[in-house]
């Protein structure tokens, strides 16, 4: 049932596998980022109450969706490349951690955004607040401990073990809003089948957050890749591959003398 | 260390926590000093704020907690370096016995010898900052449930820094994130019996990450020891 998963982890094939899909990645996220972008921005309809700056909406959720989503996915990772001593899953969990953390802090300051015109304030010790902004630290401190070992496949491990035990803070997110009755409205989107929101306003979000799906897949594999190879640069398809576009310079060289 | 093979579970255990206790009881600096960093830091407060008594009962919880939370930190160090440096931590891993067994008796006499203190300074410092008399209650039961959390979270991050040579900040970085809900649900208690009101709800969820950390982060610690040594 999982031999076609065996090829993967080798990492010449994972590397070269990668390589194939980050066009179609690439594809996808422009079509559906700009359409769903400017769909949401300049054509949907505006919030009967919350008005046009309703529109951050359309960044600041899939965002926060996405800042939890990578986390788990690398705490998956994690949890393979410590069970099962996958070398690569363990490269894919240490080139989640910036990006998780970089949509965690756009999701933070989007919200700021929003929560100004209408709480009137940037900020609030709200639930879903505070532990969003534990999430960042989570990934801060993972980020932290990965770079503090010299030797990547020690550093791997301690960073796997402390993010599988931040993994307690997602549900704590997640739930934050139906547990503590707080500023922070209730989900909008993720009731499958009914979403609270009019058609108008949930396709374009829907292709906005496929638009940022596939934008994270691309940065991710992009990091994964040279994480695979920085990894691996001792190994000789490695050195094949990149020391190819020096050999016919030399060779042109020579054919000048 | 012959016979080593024919000690039990239990015995191994309470032999972890009187090692660990007499070698401090032989360094007593190392007892005083968190303790009096507590104390210190707590005092900083009313100098810092000013002494009104109806400011300082408002803060008087969190205040206390934060100290609690720092103190426990400067202590942490202490618990696998020393081990570490001398190379009797290897010895323990490579023990017959379980992991687990040895690093819940090094967390338990570490919480002994911090935890247990600041639950007995707690009051008087309660004092000094007019907590409400309501809460009392609340603060000694929140930190005799919440400090042993301390510990044992505090031990995962201990364990993973203890091969890295400034690991220090480091630490802090990693643990100060996880204390934040035990923080969190330990001054709301306080805050909600000063109101006279009931804070069972908040204690709950603080014997209940009581008891997930004891039971499961001996289990992280024993892993993150295991990389630590390599």
């Amino acid at each position: 049932m999982w031999k076609w998963l065996h090829p993967y982890a080798n990492p010449e094939v994972t590397y070269h596998f990668t390589g194939k899909l980050m066009p179609w990645f690439s594809a996808l996220a422009a079509i559906f980022l700009s359409i769903g972008l400017v769909w949401a921005l300049a054509f949907a309809p505006a919030d009967y109450q919350q008005g046009e700056s309703f529109r951050i909406f359309y960044l600041h959720v899939p965002a926060a969706m996405f800042s939890m989503s990578i986390y788990f996915a690398m705490a998956v990772a994690a949890f393979c490349s410590l069970v099962w001593q996958f070398k690569l899953s363990d490269a894919a969990a240490s080139s989640m951690a910036p990006v998780g953390a970089t949509f965690t802090a756009i999701a933070l300051i989007t919200g700021a955004a929003w929560g100004k015109p209408m709480w009137g304030t940037w900020w609030i010790w709200d639930a879903r607040l505070t532990s969003e902004l534990i999430l960042l630290f989570l990934y801060l401190g993972v980020m932290a401990l990965h770079n503090a070992f010299e030797d990547k496949n020690l550093a791997g491990k301690a960073a796997g073990i402390l993010t599988l035990v931040g993994v307690i803070n997602l549900p704590i997110i997640k739930y934050s809003v139906e547990w503590w009755n707080t500023l922070h409205q209730g989900a909008t989107v993720s009731k499958l089948g009914k979403p609270s929101m009019t058609a108008e306003m949930f396709w374009p979000f829907l292709m906005t957050f496929l638009g940022f799906a596939f934008l994270i897949s691309i940065i991710i594999c992009l990091r994964f890749r040279t994480e695979i190879l920085s990894r691996n640069s001792m190994r000789p398809w490695v050195k094949e591959l990149l020391l190819v576009p020096t050999s016919p310079v030399s060779s042109n060289t020579a054919e000048e003398k | 260390m012959t016979n080593s093979q024919s000690l039990s579970y239990k015995a191994a255990f309470f032999l972890i926590i009187k090692r660990d206790l007499t070698i401090a009881f032989r360094h007593r600096d190392d007892i005083l000093n968190p303790l009096l960093f507590f104390v210190i830091v707590v005092t900083l407060f009313p100098l810092g704020i000013g002494p009104e008594s109806d400011t300082l009962s408002r803060i008087a919880p969190g205040i206390i907690w934060v100290a609690a939370l720092l103190s426990t930190l400067l202590s942490l160090d202490r618990l696998f370096k020393s081990d570490h440096s001398d190379g009797s931590l290897e010895q323990m891993l490579l023990s017959p016995h379980p992991v687990f067994i040895l690093v819940l008796g090094k967390i338990i006499a570490h919480w002994l010898l911090t935890g247990l203190p600041l639950i007995l300074v707690a009051p008087l410092l309660a004092v000094l900052l007019h907590l409400n008399e309501n809460s009392y209650g609340a603060l000694m039961l929140t930190l005799l449930l919440g400090t042993p959390v301390l510990s044992l979270l505090g031990a995962i991050g201990v364990a993973l820094t203890v091969g890295i040579k400034k690991g220090g900040v480091l630490l802090s970085l990693l643990v100060l994130p996880l204390y934040i809900p035990v923080l969190i649900f330990a001054t709301s208690a306080i805050d909600t019996a000063a109101m006279n009101l009931p804070y069972s709800g908040q204690l709950a969820i603080i014997a209940a990450l009581f008891f997930g950390s004891l039971t499961l982060a001996p289990f992280a610690v024993s892993a993150a020891l295991k990389v630590s040594t390599n």
